[in-house]
């Protein structure tokens, strides 16, 4: 098998990352399943849209966005309780249309409007948290040819830091995944 | 047959015309936003800016004279200001729907259009928000709206649904920014690689926050958004049963109906789908986009139109049976006074928009036809705005005491601000066309059939795939 590596050098680097770059969904696939049978844990795929069955083929648990939501949602719905009791109940208390102060079924709506756009908080922020996102610096961006991760290639990256990495036979072994091409990335850092 | 079946098994059409490919749909939907603007979007957009700034006149003389600027009058106390923010918010609903509750239902075909339903959601709904706002007289009180402490003391109160519409648009509004930025990163980060100049690369870059397609995100992202989705159902169905609220929990007869909140969530989801329609059709000839966004769209949401069409043509006909069966004097007669009273002529313009027009659309020649498509469009999102002019205007300009009775004439203060959101809303939406991509890239490729990992496979070996599911480490784990 005769696959082309080059490197993607920065001034005082080291070799950071192998990026492998495959044609299709399928092909991208099999050779992260190929990673995760050799017992790879630091390694991950780059593609244009998520892939179906691409978390099995990575041996990737799964997510743990929903506890983040659930907490908020409950956050959200409390301080509506809170704020409400607080406000009409407590500070300022109102008697409109013959009702108590505190009237629960006036509380519905607020309530569930502050439920809402905590759990939706949750959900992005907590997204972007899980993710480590914003990070604009991450060596991976060094290489050219990962410009195409957004339009149509697909991209497998395992780090040196894998406790599995050999400098010899994990390119063998990507390259035996019938890939485009396979790079070698430097970074500055670790 | 699972929903994740391929397209064509289950008897679709194709969603995207049959010759594209992944970097023919990065093409087609990058170049509008790299390519020079046509001639076209310039006349648009200074045409729609010169309205904006209509509106801004407007509104700052309404702050330097009153409120008294407008023909709201005595029994009339709301008119064009709670109408425009009616129709506003409504138009917003066909966004959040055909983002979140077709996405739930696994409806692929939204994939063409959420993205500019749902930034068509955002400017409405920016445009809604104006109206109330400047609808309070003493504009410096206007914080008084939000639970904020104060010297005084005061708080809002909690059983008001005008309240619960301030906390009910305003989470509305954040909700719907969200979820269209999360949708936006992965495509943000297509513009950032295909930069060829470095301002582009920054501003694309700083927008996509590092976005780089890891597998690792995409799980977490697919979770956000279908959380989001979920959070956005319900919330869409709030948002216009709180708006309807404002009026129904009135004792206003003609507003004090229990059908109003199903009723205006109908409505909503109608006008949304006519001014989806009406900017859909216009940006898919301007800037060739037929691929894209094909015959099949068109149909559905004709489709669409019709159902909903009908739920507010049924709401229109319960009105008037509840409003009999009541045996309630006051409620009767507002009826009969909407259909033969002096605001005849606005019942009938909503009854032959809302109504009668898209039933055309029962005929299959008629609902793939374009031309017709648009005009009808057009003349349901005039019929819906005179919907609420009528529920507004004409419950309130004859109430219980006949000597108090007026009509209401609107002022061109009244006529220019309402031109000048129009004007707000297409500047807005001509700048989303022109720097943002208006079609959701990463998920029309997921869509495609060669999107599948098993594409081109044999069939028996298809369900191999499935048995990366397991963890299955021990399968054949060499190692090094």
């Amino acid at each position: 098998m005769s696959v082309e590596i080059t490197t993607v050098s920065v001034p005082e680097g080291r070799p950071a990352l192998l990026l492998a770059e495959y044609e299709t969904p399928g092909a991208c696939m099999k050779a992260a399943a190929k990673l995760r049978d050799a017992g790879f844990t630091k390694f991950d795929t780059h593609t244009p849209f998520p892939i179906h069955g691409m978390d099995g083929a990575m041996g990737m648990k799964d997510s743990r966005l929903g506890w983040i939501v659930l907490v908020m949602g409950i956050t959200g719905l409390m301080t509506g309780i809170a704020l409400i009791t607080y406000a009409n109940g407590i500070a300022y208390p109102i008697i409109v249309g013959g009702k108590p102060a505190i009237s629960i079924p006036s509380y519905v709506p607020v309530c569930f409007e502050l439920t809402i756009l905590l759990s939706a908080f949750g959900a992005v922020f907590g997204m972007f948290g899980l993710n480590k996102l914003p990070r604009h610096h991450h060596p991976i961006f060094e290489s050219d040819r990962f410009k195409a991760a957004t339009d149509d290639k697909f991209f497998v990256s395992v780090e040196y830091a894998d406790p599995k990495f050999d400098a010899d036979r994990t390119p063998e072994l990507l390259a035996s995944t019938n890939p485009n091409h396979i790079e070698i990335i430097e970074d500055t850092e670790s | 047959m699972s929903f994740d079946a391929p397209i064509k098994a289950i008897g679709e059409k194709d969603l995207v015309a049959p010759k594209s490919t992944f970097k023919s749909i990065t093409e087609a939907v990058s170049r509008v936003t790299e390519n020079p603007a046509p001639k076209g979007w310039w006349i648009a957009f200074l045409t729609a800016f010169s309205f904006t700034g209509v509106l801004l006149g407007s509104i700052g003389y309404l702050f330097w004279r009153g409120v008294g600027v407008w023909g709201n009058n005595s029994p009339v106390a709301w008119a064009w200001d709670i109408t425009n923010f009616v129709w506003w918010v409504g138009i917003g609903h066909a966004g959040t729907l055909i983002s979140a509750v077709l996405f739930l239902f696994r409806q692929k075909w939204r994939t063409s259009i959420n993205r500019f339903a749902e930034a068509m959601t955002i400017f409405a709904v920016i445009c809604a928000l104006i109206f109330p706002g400047i609808h309070v007289g003493r504009i410096w009180h206007a914080y008084y709206l939000a639970p904020i402490p104060n010297q005084m003391g005061i708080w809002p109160n909690f059983k008001s649904p005008l309240l619960w519409d301030v906390f009910a648009v305003s989470t509305y509004f954040t909700v719907s920014l969200l979820f269209w930025f999360v949708g936006l990163v992965p495509d943000l980060a297509t513009l950032r690689d295909r930069a060829k100049n470095s301002l582009r690369r920054m501003v694309y870059g700083f927008l996509a926050l590092g976005w780089r397609g890891s597998n690792r995100h995409w799980q977490n992202y697919e979770r956000a958004y279908m959380i989001l989705a979920a959070l956005s159902t319900p919330l869409v169905l709030s948002v216009h049963s709180v708006v309807s609220f404002d009026f129904a929990t009135s004792v206003e007869p003609g507003w004090h109906t229990t059908i109003f909140p199903p009723y205006f969530v109908a409505g909503a989801v109608f006008s949304g789908f006519a001014m989806v329609m009406t900017l859909l059709l216009i940006a898919r000839s301007v800037f060739k986009l037929t691929d894209l966004v094909t015959m099949t769209h068109v149909e559905l949401m004709n489709k669409i139109m019709l159902a909903t069409g009908s739920l507010v043509g049924y709401a229109y006909a319960m009105e008037f049976f509840v409003a009999w069966y009541s045996g309630n004097e006051y409620e009767r007669y507002v009826f009969i006074n909407r259909a033969t009273g002096p605001y005849a002529w606005a019942y009938w313009i909503m009854i032959t928009c809302n109504v009668i027009s898209p039933q055309l659309f029962w005929s299959k020649r008629l609902r793939t036809n374009i031309p017709l498509s648009f005009v009808v469009s057009i003349f349901i999102n005039i019929g819906m705005w005179f919907e609420r002019f009528v529920i507004i205007v004409t419950s309130l300009h004859r109430d219980f005491i006949p000597s108090s009775w007026g009509y209401f004439h609107p002022t061109l203060i009244d006529i220019t601000t309402y031109m000048g959101s129009l004007g707000l809303f297409f500047t807005l939406f001509l700048l989303f066309l022109r720097w943002v991509p208006m079609i959701a890239i990463a998920e029309l490729k997921s869509i495609l059939p060669e999107a599948d990992p098993h594409f081109g496979e044999h069939h028996d070996e298809a369900h191999e795939g499935d048995s990366h599911g397991e963890p299955a480490l021990a399968t054949s784990a060499e190692g090094h």
